[in-house]
């Protein structure tokens, strides 16, 4: 055990995986985000809390992360490169740690011209590389990036991103590898909706073994409706989204269903790739329907971790 | 070389109305080249300025003239007695120039007549991209001569980012992937097993974030004595 985790004991135990995602709110009101949390709380093993997602200035991941741990629920807080340099994230993270936050998940984040402060300075001090690896050493060679030495005990649960739908496709493998070796346990992957893109990347995961070196969690996200499929293809970075997709949600009478159903079929598919350790499942905005899409995609009840 | 492009005319006549004897001083090199400040840039601004100053009644005369560089103190001096005549200089240099003239004569008040953008180069006629940060410690050995300090909007030492597609940056459809430009490069040369190695967090103390930067070099200074 690394850090000992729900998470992390969730994973060691080889069964497949759930875990759900919170935004936090775009104000002072928490209890939405507590709601949301709440209705999850029998069907994920943790719940990962965005940092800023989309450059939107949100209740910080960490207060939100804070938030789960005092109602005995389990946070993977994300941290981007973006908003912090060094300091403040290494900052951060012991204080993440102090909080009782064992879960940290890596990623650059968004650019912030895609957000509310288009204006604002985009910090960038470090990539996400840097981030997993920096924070590996602060955790087993308790050292700081600049080399002083941590003091206590410190210790995090790693996970980062890889997103097999960008570019170039070829390099998406050692890409991941790059990340486990700097120190990944495991792998949150971007929206999947082209499982066959998703399938042949697995392909090359399982090649070179790389699923036995982290658990890959395959992301699903429900399209709530054509408009949010369509928004989704064309202005969410990193997002693909096959037209055959978006035909069949505008073929079908009931849109919301057909979401749900393409949602819970891609799970029972992910179910079946070898090297999957289990799902992700990004239901921002219809928080309500994760509960509905564990149990009809067969993985409720969850085991006790 | 330094590119920039001219401020709004109505921030420059805004910025000149106080002042009756103005003088519009072109640049004759970099701003020259892309066409933001040189000797017929500062021609056409000082009349447009005249215009708009006779639009808006506001008396007084502007003239022009242009030094080979105002980012230097010799070529500011060949001009230095004419210079002192006028109560303000909208200066068509970058924001280098400007700040040399100020610093060489603090007598004289000076205004930027341009934004400086950027060092770069120009790839057709009327285009002009960006390149070089001057982050002061090259990594172009590393990444087959495609600047990821520069060229990546994230700055991303160990790339590309997962917002890349199709070769384009998340930010859009005319911004390249700096990554994808240099795995492709790396890729024709066989060297695409170098992007396996961790490069470590930079050390930006070489950069404009370790404060202005004074380079010395000691080898070709004067020694002016005592």
């Amino acid at each position: 055990m690394i850090a000992g985790s729900k998470l992390e004991r969730a994973i060691n135990s080889g069964e497949f995986v759930v875990t759900g995602e919170l935004g936090p709110p775009k104000g002072a009101d928490i209890e939405e985000m507590k709601h949301h949390a709440e209705g999850m709380r029998n069907h994920v093993e943790a719940y990962n809390i965005t940092d800023n997602q989309t450059a939107i200035v949100r209740t910080s991941s960490i207060a939100c992360g804070k938030t789960l741990v005092d109602m005995d629920l389990e946070p993977i807080i994300q941290i981007v490169v973006r908003d912090r340099n060094r300091i403040c994230i290494q900052s951060d993270v012991l204080g993440a740690h102090a909080m009782g936050i064992k879960n940290i998940l890596c990623l650059a984040g968004d650019h912030q011209s895609f957000g509310n402060e288009p204006g604002s300075k985009g910090v960038y001090d470090i990539d996400s590389m840097q981030l997993i690896k920096g924070l590996k050493d602060m955790r087993d060679e308790k050292k700081f990036m600049g080399g002083d030495d941590v003091e206590g005990e410190f210790s995090c649960f790693l996970g980062a991103v890889e997103n097999p739908f960008a570019d170039p496709f070829e390099y998406r493998v050692d890409r991941l590898e790059k990340k486990i070796e700097a120190g990944a346990s495991f792998i949150q992957t971007q929206c999947i909706f082209d499982l066959e893109r998703f399938e042949r990347w697995m392909e090359l995961v399982r090649e070179r073994g790389l699923h036995e070196r982290c658990a890959i969690l395959g992301g699903v996200t429900p399209m709530k409706s054509l408009g949010a499929a369509r928004y989704m293809k064309n202005n969410v970075s990193g997002i693909t989204i096959p037209d055959s997709l978006v035909d069949r949600l505008k073929g079908a009478e009931k849109k919301k269903e057909e979401g749900l159903k393409i949602a819970i079929e891609t799970i029972e598919r992910l179910k079946e790739i070898e090297g999957v350790a289990g799902v992700h499942i990004m239901a921002i905005a219809w928080e309500e329907v994760v509960p509905e899409i564990v149990e009809r995609a067969g993985l409720y009840p969850r085991p006790k971790f | 070389m330094i590119i920039a492009e001219r401020k709004p005319l109505e921030e420059i006549a805004a910025m000149a109305a106080p002042y009756e004897k103005v003088c519009v001083l072109g640049c004759n090199t970099c701003v020259a080249v892309c066409m933001a400040g040189g000797e017929k840039e500062a021609e056409e601004t000082a009349a447009l300025l005249r215009i708009h100053r006779k639009k808006n009644n506001i008396d007084g005369v502007v003239e022009v003239s242009s030094i080979e560089r105002q980012c230097e103190y010799e070529m500011i001096d060949e001009f230095l007695e004419k210079l002192k005549e006028y109560d303000i200089i909208v200066s068509l240099a970058c924001g280098v120039g400007v700040q040399t003239m100020v610093d060489h004569v603090p007598s004289l008040r000076v205004v930027p007549g341009l934004n400086t953008t950027s060092m770069g180069y120009p790839t057709e006629q009327g285009v002009w991209k960006e390149n070089c940060l001057g982050c002061g410690n090259c990594v172009l050995h590393l990444t087959m001569g495609i600047c990821p300090i520069t060229r990546c909007c994230k700055s991303i030492l160990n790339g590309p980012c997962g917002g890349s597609a199709e070769g384009k940056c998340e930010l859009g459809k005319d911004v390249d992937c700096a990554w994808q430009l240099i795995h492709d490069r790396l890729a024709a040369f066989g060297r695409v097993g170098e992007l396996a190695e961790i490069q470590p967090p930079k050390d930006w103390s070489t950069s404009h974030h370790g404060g202005a930067r004074t380079t010395v070099r000691e080898d070709v200074r004067i020694d002016r004595g005592e």
